[in-house]
């Protein structure tokens, strides 16, 4: 049992799985992002949906509908499913308990965004990704997005029963961070997205299949935000596991504190649902003071954030250091810079730390009606999810799409021109829309068409468009590499290849303290203060619920 | 390898200098919760919470919310009814003078959406079925425009509407 542990080789089949959730990621970030830019140039004034108007993309909202569903949701979530299902396999040395019930998940995935987007795209689905109601799309946008995240689930049972396995074979080891670390992130998934699967079940579908006369969308807005924080948590994770079990082996260095990385994971489990209404804190219906206890609680989750920031940063400046790095900051100059892998994600974390700050200002309860619904908002969340989930997500491709597929990074020295690309359009673009909110701008707004834009706005806007051409040549040309080098007819030769990235850690992990290898306490806990922080809200506004709100078709 | 057989028994240890930054971390955290909790609560910086709940479909048949608009409720304070629907506000202009502190109830007949009254700090989500409440003192005179800034439709871009402040007769 020991040495079939050890010597256990990813086969080619789960080597395709992987590219296949790598290949539906790409191709959905490829289309959703042509909108961004589109958004960007009409709001400076350059209207180009004309253009598109022959087929059929000619409105502004249902393109904003399909930049925010391919990219904040399909991008990530097959991104994210693809690459935890490798890190299951590599991280345990052993494969997938039953495939077949990880295939069972992904084509469900496949077959509910294909049925999501159908009505997307004949235009009767554009309520954008947060579908408020009374806003009503047809059924199979609602049975689509279900179906996503049904399929999710189920390659998360996967994962859970490979890891049952695991453990019977291995009851006194330490599970490996990442393998823990995906898992915490997939269980904490699980919770929170029981609020939008009982959104959809009860209000939303039936509403659309007009078994019901109306929703009650206050009671909406609360069960979509039970998700749609810890949404935020579900992609940035995935980096975050990368940040800190893989970059300290690629920046040559070891992972600084394997009990603080498990510790800082337990507490986003923790602390990463019970802070949603610090997104309804300018919502009627929900009273002032479970707003002002989410408030609080937003500040806990931080706490992780910041054990991050240093542990990452430890482990850089032990593995810059061993490279011969000096200095109190010299050090960051010799990390290796030019490995397109490592400067993806340091650039990542880099926008983070700005997005991090406007994050701490977004929760901060009455600060928060300065921002709400500004394009402050988009500009924060590039920050996020469109700069430390993606670009860190472009790091990890540019070993993955090799790994995967045999064949050897397309153009290496293009990969870095995409990172800085990214960061310098990213710099521009996000410090532009957060100025653009403070004076007022709203989002998802046809801003071109709008009769209230004073002069002063027409610079920002103007860097804003700038900033967003700069981004459109950075994703095309990564597309373009992962397109060539997984398409390319070279292979690695023997001896050569990429191996799956595991950083070690400083102290034994042996060492690392029971409770934080074991999930029973912290979803004991978990639980207890998700009942404590939404329930008496919960059942207060289920309990005067009204479905009494028609839908209406935009 | 799967059981290392180490001298030290497991312990949750961390290095001084994390210690010292986990440290100052909780307690900048907590000094953010303080300032957030002295603004909100001792100062008044207030957000809107639970109001009244009505009927999307009826509510404009009624009291108050057959009569929009401005009511003066004496020593310079007003209240202001406000129906948002696709793709208007109504009235879609509020003239008080200088000094006037306004208290906002806005609903909404048909979808969600926005309320934001520029360069102040009111701005708040519509919801149907819900009443949304804030009140802003107007201390300079001119025009303050309010957008609708959540999504509503395809003509969401062009709801606005603007409240006059105009200075005191012999004033500037
Ligand atoms: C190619 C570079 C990109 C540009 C120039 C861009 C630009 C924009 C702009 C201008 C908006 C605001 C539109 C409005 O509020 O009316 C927006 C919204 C959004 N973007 Fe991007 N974007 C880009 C890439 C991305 C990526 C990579 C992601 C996620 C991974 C992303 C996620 C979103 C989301 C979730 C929204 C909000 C949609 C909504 O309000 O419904 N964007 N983007
Ligand atoms: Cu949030
Ligand atoms: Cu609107």
């Amino acid at each position: 049992m020991l040495t079939q542990e050890s010597v256990y080789e990813v086969t080619q089949q789960d080597r395709r799985f992987v590219g296949a959730h790598l290949l539906v990621a790409i191709a959905a970030l490829s289309v959703g992002s042509l909108f961004g830019p589109l958004q960007a140039f009409e709001w400076s004034g350059l209207d180009l949906y004309g253009l598109l108007e022959p087929i059929g993309l000619g409105d502004y909202y249902k393109g904003l509908t399909i930049h925010g569903v391919l990219n904040a949701l399909v991008w990530t979530t097959f991104f994210i499913t693809g690459f935890f299902t490798l890190v299951m396999i590599a991280g345990l040395k052993r494969p997938l308990r039953y495939p077949g019930l990880n295939r069972a998940g992904f084509y469900t995935m496949v077959v509910g965004l294909v049925m999501a987007a159908i009505p997307i795209l004949t235009g009767a689905a554009s309520v954008l990704y947060t579908f408020y109601p009374p806003l009503q799309a047809s059924w199979a946008f609602y049975l689509g997005l279900t179906l996503v995240v049904v399929g999710s689930w189920i390659e998360g049972y996967g994962f859970y029963l490979t890891m049952a396995e695991w453990r019977r074979d291995n009851p006194h080891t330490r599970s490996p961070f990442i393998v823990l670390a995906a898992l915490i992130t997939m269980v904490m998934w699980q919770i929170a997205t029981l609020g939008i699967a009982v959104e959809i079940l009860t209000m939303l579908l039936p509403a659309a299949l007009g078994l019901i006369d109306g929703t009650d969308p206050e009671l909406g807005r609360t069960l979509f935000w039970f998700t749609g924080h810890p949404l935020v948590y579900f992609w940035l994770l995935p980096a975050y596991l990368s940040w800190y079990g893989m970059l300290p082996k690629q920046a040559g260095g070891k992972l600084f504190s394997d009990t603080l990385a498990r510790l800082a994971f337990w507490l986003f489990l923790l602390l990463s649902i019970p802070v949603g209404f610090h997104h309804q804190f300018a919502d009627p219906g929900v009273p002032v003071g479970w707003k002002y206890i989410h408030s609080i609680l937003t500040y806990g989750v931080a706490f992780p954030s910041m054990l991050t920031l240093f542990t990452v940063v430890a482990s850089l400046e032990y593995a810059a250091r061993k490279r011969g790095g000096q200095g109190l900051l010299g050090w960051i100059r010799a990390l290796p810079w030019g490995n397109p892998v490592v400067s993806a994600q340091l650039l990542a974390g880099i926008l983070f730390m700005f997005g991090g700050i406007g994050g701490i200002t977004n929760a901060s309860y009455s600060v928060n009606l300065v921002i709400h619904n500004t394009a402050w908002v988009p500009g924060h969340f590039h920050l996020t999810v469109a700069s430390a989930v993606t670009l860190s997500f472009f790091g990890i491709s540019y070993w993955l799409i090799p790994y995967v597929t045999g064949k050897p990074l397309w153009k290496e020295k293009w990969a870095t021109v995409v990172n800085w690309t990214w960061f310098v359009g990213m710099m521009i673009f996000s410090n532009a829309m957060h100025v653009l909110g403070l004076l007022g701008a709203p989002r998802r707004t046809e801003l071109g068409q709008a009769p209230y834009v004073p002069d002063e706005w027409s610079g920002h806007l103007f860097r804003m468009s700038v900033g967003g051409a700069i981004l459109l040549v950075g994703v095309a040309l990564f597309v373009v590499i992962a397109a060539r080098t997984a398409f390319q007819k070279e292979r690695f030769g023997p001896g050569e290849g990429v191996e799956f990235p595991i950083a070690v850690s400083m102290r034994d992990p042996q060492l690392t303290p029971l409770w934080l290898d074991r999930f029973k306490p912290w979803l004991i806990a978990t639980v207890v203060l998700i009942v404590v922080a939404y329930g008496p809200q919960l059942f207060e506004q289920f309990s005067n619920a009204s479905f009494n709100s028609p839908p209406i078709s935009p | 390898m799967t059981e290392t057989h180490s001298e030290e028994a497991p312990s949750f240890e961390a290095d001084p200098f994390e210690k010292r930054w986990m440290v100052i971390s909780l307690g900048l955290l907590i000094a953010f919760m303080l300032t957030v909790t002295i603004a909100g609560f001792a100062l008044g910086f207030q957000v809107p919470g639970s109001e009244t709940r009505v009927d999307p479909r009826t509510v404009a048949d009624s009291a108050p919310w057959s009569e929009p608009g401005l009511r003066d409720r004496g020593n310079g304070e007003y209240d202001a009814y406000v129906i948002s629907k696709q793709y208007t506000f109504d009235p879609r202009t509020i003239t008080v003078p200088v000094g006037s502190a306004v208290t906002f109830f806005l609903t909404s007949t048909d979808v969600q959406h926005g309320f934001k009254l520029q360069n102040t700090n009111v701005n708040m989500q519509v919801v149907p079925g819900e009443v949304s409440k804030l009140t802003v003192e107007f201390d300079e005179a001119g025009e303050f425009d309010y957008i609708c800034n959540e999504f509503c439709g395809a003509g969401h871009a062009v709801m606005s509407g603007s409240v006059v402040v105009e200075a005191e007769a012999g004033g500037a």
